[in-house]
């Protein structure tokens, strides 16, 4: 019997590395074609070991960095206004609807909630934020139509009901006015839920390539993930960059290897940090209990 | 009995008195609900342009009313039933494969018996989760790039030369699913996992004692226990079969290979992204709403439907 459960483990074993393996693999596969020798390249493809590795694709990239950089720095700042906000609207309407007494809480209720039944959909929406609030080609447009999402509003109405009333009737009664109990004591005591919720508005946001692909013509204001994607449409983008070079006497850009190169650069830092924060993207996952 | 005399008390008492704590709670919904009637609300207002000859100049209210003409064109057209089917059948493919994948990843899971391998094999299967859809479409062009592409390299070991995957609409049922649950199995996986963390340690010790074995056992105990989770699930993935994912379906397809892969990849809301940003002519912002409106519609009767038959099954796992 012992025995018997040691192979069944070994066996389980075996199973879970291979499927980390394939898991990984594509991870692996795009570094080291980022990595690979453009002759080498040229001659026999992609290698699944690079030899010789060649840094020449993120020499590139690091000499021509304005253009990421730029689209990193765009990307940071929308996001993290986007997740403060976010955050803070959230709560703000969460809050209220914990209270039973309120008059209109169930209607506010339902107003929150149709908006994740039916919606006007890309055309109608894009009529109203390109034309009538003139948000195209700002910063605004990554930020102002993401917030206020009804899934995490009823996700931390749910975790606000549970600090104990006591607790807000004694507030009350030392004075504290709705606003203080909010931000001074109910927030405070749900760091878990804010968390999770600010990690998705957070990662919604780095991710967000296709508001840039509907609303932005301006280079200026290319999210990372979006400049990525027009690379990946148009290697022109890179050629272009490859005249201004040869103009100026270097060598010849090796354009495929650039393009993983930037993917690389890209991805690194989100592969590297959201892992860590793993706890709460579970937790989000496997608080079920979102109804009114 | 006695909490809800209370609260009837309660409601009574504030019945028709505006205390200052209510106009600060009032006020602390302004900014939260404006923030959803600007973004939500008005496009809702905006789907009038489905029924009408969408002029920008004329504005919505200002165009022409068509009557239902713009959805009578989009009936008529032969990519209706390409779209219907692209998108219901990839769907299906993922719900189908998704939760096949997530549920043997969990119930393996679940036989691991160190917390620490448990830990670190979870963390690497989330990882995907994290990236975007662009990060994956480079990831896909670097294994099915017909040059360069690993896929290729290994097909030619094997004297099958120069396939040209972007150019192979029927390989591309299994590529996307593939994709899809190569991206979500981890994060899928662990609700199931939750789920089984919760069983009743003792069943599972009164089988073993039983003499069953861990085969029988997962199939006898562990299985039946996640049949209702199961189906609620599915039924709540049943219910948005309508939408499908933009990205998935454009990045990684390479926009559908500008055309080539239309045939199994071209789904509702990239029909209606294209046709929105490529057609300067005729009344292309009416025609994509009318599209857009239908699927809304439909997704919204889907999902209640289903909603309402999980409830059924099971009143706390219904969403509303």
């Amino acid at each position: 019997m012992q025995k018997k459960n040691k192979l069944v483990q070994l066996m389980i074993g075996i199973i879970f590395s291979m499927l980390c393996l394939i898991i990984i693999f594509p991870f692996w596969l795009l570094l080291s074609a980022s990595l690979s020798d453009p002759g080498v390249l040229a001659a026999k493809g992609y290698q699944i070991v690079p030899n010789p590795i060649d840094f020449s694709a993120y020499k590139y990239v690091f000499k021509n960095t304005e253009q990421i950089f730029r689209a990193y720095g765009v990307t940071i700042v929308y996001s993290v206004i986007t997740m403060i906000l976010n955050v803070l609207l959230m709560a703000m309407i969460a809050y209220p609807l914990t209270r039973n007494r309120l008059r209109g809480r169930n209607a506010m209720n339902f107003y929150l909630y149709f908006t994740m039944l039916f919606n006007g959909g890309l055309v109608p929406t894009y009529i109203v934020v390109a034309k009538y609030l003139h948000l195209s080609n700002t910063i605004w447009v990554y930020i102002l139509p993401m917030l206020v999402n009804p899934w995490y509003v009823f996700m931390i109405r749910t975790f606000f009901k549970g600090v104990p009333e006591s607790i807000i009737e004694s507030a009350t009664i030392d004075g504290a006015s709705e606003y203080n109990i909010l931000f001074g004591i109910i927030m405070p005591l749900s760091k878990p839920v804010l968390a999770t919720v600010a990690l998705f508005t957070f990662l919604n946001s780095w991710n967000d390539w296709n508001t840039a692909l509907i609303y932005i013509t301006d280079e200026k204001l290319y999210s990372l993930q979006y400049l990525l994607q027009s690379i990946m449409e148009n290697i022109n983008i890179i050629k272009q960059n490859k005249m201004a070079a040869s103009m100026t006497g270097n060598q010849d850009i090796p354009t495929e290897t650039v393009r993983m190169a930037m993917a690389v650069v890209a991805a690194g830092p989100a592969l590297i940090v959201f892992p860590f924060f793993q706890k709460y993207f579970v937790k989000g996952l496997t608080v079920g209990a979102v109804k009114g | 009995m006695r909490a809800k005399l209370n609260v009837q008390t309660k409601k009574r008492k504030y019945k028709h008195k505006l205390t200052s704590s209510d106009i600060q709670l009032y006020s602390m919904c302004i900014l939260p609900l404006l923030t959803v009637f600007i973004f939500k609300y008005l496009p809702m207002g905006g789907t009038l342009i489905a029924f009408k000859d969408y002029k920008f100049n004329l504005g919505i209210l200002g165009s022409q009313w068509v009557g239902l003409s713009n959805f009578e064109y989009f009936f008529k057209s032969n990519v209706f039933v390409q779209l219907v089917r692209n998108t219901l059948f990839n769907n299906f493919l993922f719900i189908l494969f998704g939760t096949l994948s997530s549920l043997l990843v969990a119930i393996l899971l679940f036989e691991v018996k160190s917390r620490m391998a448990t830990k670190i094999y979870q963390t690497i299967l989330i990882t995907p989760f994290f990236m975007s859809w662009v990060i994956v479409a480079y990831m896909v062009y670097a294994i099915l790039n017909s040059n360069y592409g690993y896929l290729n390299q290994i097909l030619s070991l094997f004297g099958i030369q120069g396939i040209d995957w972007y150019s192979k609409p029927k390989a591309w049922y299994v590529i996307l699913t593939l994709t899809y649950v190569w991206k979500n199995v981890g994060m899928d996986s662990v609700v199931y996992y939750a789920a089984l963390m919760g069983i009743d340690s003792s069943l599972i010790e009164a089988s073993e004692i039983d003499g069953a074995n861990k085969v029988k056992r997962t199939i006898h105990v562990v299985l039946p226990t996640l049949i209702p989770l199961i189906s609620i699930l599915t039924i709540l993935k049943i219910g948005n079969i309508f939408r499908a994912d933009f990205g998935l379906f454009y990045t990684v397809t390479q926009d559908g290979a500008s055309g080539n892969l239309y045939e199994t990849t071209n789904v509702i809301d990239t029909y209606i992204f294209r046709t929105f940003r490529e057609t300067t002519t005729g009344n292309s912002y009416g025609l994509t709403t009318a599209v857009g409106l239908l699927q809304s519609v439909v997704g919204m009767v889907l999902v209640i439907l289903t909603n309402w038959t999980a409830k059924k099954i099971d009143p706390d796992m219904a969403l509303f």
